[in-house]
């Protein structure tokens, strides 16, 4: 079944099966690995991405649900690793392994449009749906809110 | 690990011209996949190979360690940059090739773990880096005619010091290269460092926050296909019957194959080989561990622990002391089995072609993993080239061989390069665990309260005894004794046996190893020796380590930051800990609340001091600190991998839960300045935590926590 969406901003469509999990459509249809396989399950983040604006497990969600929708992935934030929550995490050397992060920084993106100058408390409360096995918490606190910083001053 | 080192096993400085791409000191450019399967297959054995600078100035440093969040890029870096006087914005990294001029001085083969990527290539490579810098510094000074002593290097270049006169590395380096190399080279001194021991942010950051780090499971072939693997759900299992004609019946599976391992269902992707294998029909030859279970391990393991074992450790007459201490405390502590669980889920890409293969793995065991996959695919070594990615985590997990051998059986089944991925479930289910373990201890108090005896039996499986089979003599797996064989505390009478007992489930290296459960259980057990003493947990520890000046600093430093002996709000408790592990000296205090009606324990705060020798860059240190603290913590409160009719119970991330954001405390990290050797830093950071909730615990509750995880009776 073709199902066409907005991918960072370019028209995509996919003939595929509409039950496959836009993660699995965009790992292996589109190449786009950004996004990660955790668990499959909605239970670690690993997959998140934006969709209308809202941040969503790829991996339960059927491609057949953002037909005409707006998607936006970790490779869709910036070219260059320029966006504030990027260049927060990057100041506040958060990532250890790495593999959880894309998953962390779309999640984060989203608290931050949501609730501009979150305390530690609203940080613990929205991110705790994204596990980090290296147990990069601490600094993924402080780089929301240096991120949040950074976006009050532009 | 108890580890040998031997540095000078390589003669690691040799050099190579690299055709015209510029010269090239102990060099070797493997460049992108594709160029690296174009070569000869010895092409990349025949050299050693670290740097290679081009005529651009550009330095390519070869990694041969896996990055699995260590920060080794960056500290390996940072090391070559020091002696070679390297503008950082110059440097490049690759991860090299399986090749013997990679082999880990420590270990003797291509390897990452047991903490020492600093141990094992500071020497080497700084050295490499000295020998480059006075052969460019020599053909400098032919080229002005000057005096070496009258050039310096700086932001990779040679300065002729007087005139000002300057020439970048690029320029020098096809010259420098017809130069011998140098025996010793003169090393920087250690006060004109610039980058070593200075904070420094990872290089690999970039990538890792824009999705472009290359994981295993990122790996994208042309023509590849995508397989998942039916397993036994008993350990030793086999396949007895299969009926792929459902599963190949799903649109878009290409095949079902039978390997070793049990059935792989292949697709042009993952969901869909997913989907395929929910349709598969197998039958089972269960095998020997089909009515296994946590309980009849357990049992075993208390009827093991009557036996006498291999001596680890004796001095003294622990017996004969023990009779006529004034006072005795006894405990039995128990931990359970623990998956790894690496956020990338364990996969593996294989291309076999009949002339060689290529592997494409997160892998930690590049030499292993060469010999394997050649076994496998049945050609030689050399004809295979094992291509590390960025690991997803590896905490032990990828040390391990199952994922490889998978993937080279499906892609030569196939003909095809294949990427086989293991779903979160398989990841639990099929690891290779971190080792149950049952562990009697007597401690014997004099009449001063000081401790006369320690006396302590420990029960488990052996790692090595699969791993490294000739390393276990006598029964005696000393990875399964580290961390209270290995304690430095000074007790007069010191006795440790080990019954080396098999449990039916397959046991692997997980963060810290055998500290990780004899860590907790010693230093539990010293807060139980220390409440029998009727003595402060902190000035018994300084009584035991009065000739010890490295750990006692650890204990004196974390308690002093920490604010040990200050008054807490109300409802606030402290414990501390401190572990020896991998040449490093970590302590941890740890100050906690419990709700005893809900049955939880809250950490507020974790204060660690660590003594890792001389080191490269603190802010990885701090990070591996607070990172291992995170990972020791989920074994403390949740960590329990359980067997029921043969089969793991725990699944995935809601039934074999891990510490998130909301309960990862504030970790504040304390650095001692040393001039000792380098000690590692990935894993000590593990063992201390959990005994130092637990002690905590212990204070509040006056109970001592016997048995991990911690759970809502241990509040009480």
């Amino acid at each position: 079944m073709a199902i066409t969406f907005t991918l960072n901003g370019e028209s995509k469509t996919v003939d595929t099966d509409p039950q496959m999990p836009l993660l699995w459509v965009l790992r292996d249809t589109l190449n786009m690995t950004g996004t990660k396989f955790g668990c499959g399950m909605a239970l670690c983040g690993a997959c998140t991405v934006h969709i209308n604006g809202q941040a969503s497990r790829s991996c339960i969600t059927p491609i057949s649900s953002v037909a005409g929708k707006k998607i936006t992935t970790i490779e869709g934030l910036s070219a260059d690793a320029s966006h504030p929550v990027q260049k927060a995490w990057i100041e506040e050397d958060v990532p250890q392994c790495g593999y959880c992060q894309s998953g962390q920084i779309m999640s984060a993106v989203a608290l931050l449009a949501k609730t501009p100058h979150p305390s530690d408390a609203e940080i613990d409360d929205f991110m705790s749906g994204n596990i980090c096995r290296c147990g990069t918490y601490q600094r993924i606190r402080k780089a929301i809110h240096r991120a949040a910083a950074l976006q009050a001053a532009k | 690990m108890t580890q040998i080192f031997s540095l000078d096993r390589r003669e690691f400085l040799r050099k190579s011209a690299a055709g015209s791409a510029g010269l090239v000191i102990g060099l070797y450019l493997p460049g992108k996949y594709e160029a690296l399967a174009g070569l000869p297959p010895k092409a990349g054995a025949a050299l050693n190979a670290w740097v290679a600078i081009a005529p651009d100035d550009t330095v390519t440093l070869q990694i041969d360690k896996a990055e699995m969040g260590q920060g080794i890029s960056t500290a390996l870096a940072m090391i070559l940059a020091e002696e070679l006087d390297l503008d950082w914005k110059k440097i490049k990294t690759e991860f090299a090739p399986a090749a013997p001029e990679y082999f880990n001085p420590i270990f003797g083969m291509q390897g990452t773990g047991g903490s020492c990527s600093i141990r094992g290539s500071w020497e080497p490579l700084a050295k490499a880096g000295a020998a480059a810098r006075e052969m460019l510094v020599a053909t400098a000074a032919k080229r002005w005619a000057v005096a070496v002593e009258e050039c310096h290097t700086e932001n990779s270049a040679v300065v002729h010091t007087a005139s000002g006169k300057r020439l970048g590395h690029g320029a020098l380096v096809e010259e420098a290269a017809k130069l011998p190399v140098p025996v010793n080279p003169k090393r920087k001194e250690v006060k004109d460092y610039v980058y070593i021991g200075k904070a420094t942010k990872r290089r690999d950051s970039a990538i890792k926050v824009n999705g472009k780090a290359e994981f295993g499971i990122d790996v994208r072939r042309p023509e590849m296909l995508h397989a998942v693997v039916a397993r036994c759900p008993v350990f030793g299992g086999k396949v007895k019957s299969f009926d792929g004609s459902k599963a190949k019946a799903v649109r878009g599976v290409i095949n079902v194959v039978q390997i070793s391992d049990g059935v792989a269902v292949v697709a042009d992707n993952t969901w869909t080989a997913m989907e395929g294998r929910r349709a598969l029909e197998i039958t089972w030859d269960e095998g020997p561990n089909a009515k296994n279970s946590s309980e009849a391990i357990r049992k075993l393991y208390h009827e093991r622990v009557e036996q006498a074992g291999a001596i680890a450790r004796k001095e003294g007459d622990a017996d004969a002391a023990l009779t006529t201490a004034a006072k005795k405390v006894d405990a039995v502590y128990e931990v359970p089995f623990l998956a790894h669980a690496t956020m990338e889920p364990m996969n593996c890409t294989a291309d076999v072609r009949a002339d060689g293969c290529d592997v494409y793995a997160p892998t930690q065991f590049q030499t292993v993993n060469q010999l394997t996959a050649a076994k496998v695919a049945g050609l030689k070594p050399e004809q295979v080239r094992i291509h590390t990615t960025y690991l997803g985590g590896g905490f032990g997990r990828r040390a391990e061989e199952d994922f490889i051998v998978e993937a080279v059986e499906v892609s030569k089944a196939m003909g095809a390069p294949v990427q086989v991925t293991y779903s979160r479930e398989d990841d639990i289910q099929s690891d290779y665990y971190r080792p149950a373990v049952l562990v009697k201890l007597t401690g014997g108090l004099d009449g001063s309260g000081n401790v006369a005896a320690w006396k302590s039996r420990i029960v488990g499986p052996s790692i090595m005894s699969r791993f490294f089979p000739g390393s276990v003599k006598n029964g005696l797996d000393d990875s399964s004794v580290e961390g209270i064989a290995t304690l430095k505390y000074g007790v007069p009478n010191f006795f440790v046996d080990y019954v080396l007992t098999e449990p039916g489930v397959p046991v692997g290296f997980w963060r810290s190893v055998g500290c990780s459960h004899n860590g907790y259980i010693a230093e539990c057990f010293v807060d139980e020796m220390a409440k029998a003493a009727g003595k402060d947990p902190v000035e018994f520890r300084r009584t035991l380590l009065a000739k010890e000046p490295r750990p006692l600093g650890v204990v004196n430093l974390a308690a002093e930051k920490a604010g040990w002996g200050k008054p807490l709000p109300a409802g606030r408790y402290r414990g501390i800990a401190m572990v020896e592990s991998f040449g490093s000296f970590v302590a941890e205090v740890a100050e906690i609340s419990l709700d005893r009606k809900g049955g939880t324990v809250q950490v507020h705060k974790v204060v660690a001091a660590v003594d890792c020798g001389r080191h490269v860059n603190p802010e990885t240190i701090r990070a591996q600190i607070e990172g291992g603290i995170i990972y020791g913590l989920t074994a403390a409160l949740k960590g329990e991998i359980t067997i029921a009719n043969g089969r793991v119970e725990q699944s995935n991330f809601n039934d074999y839960q891990v510490v998130r954001i909301n309960e990862a405390p504030p970790v504040e990290v304390h650095i001692v300045e040393s001039n000792d050797g380098p000690g590692g830093i990935g894993e000590p950071g593990t063992p201390p935590i959990a005994p130092a909730v637990c002690n905590a615990i212990f204070s509040a509750t006056g109970k001592p926590v016997r048995r991990l995880p911690i759970k809502a009776e241990d509040l009480a």
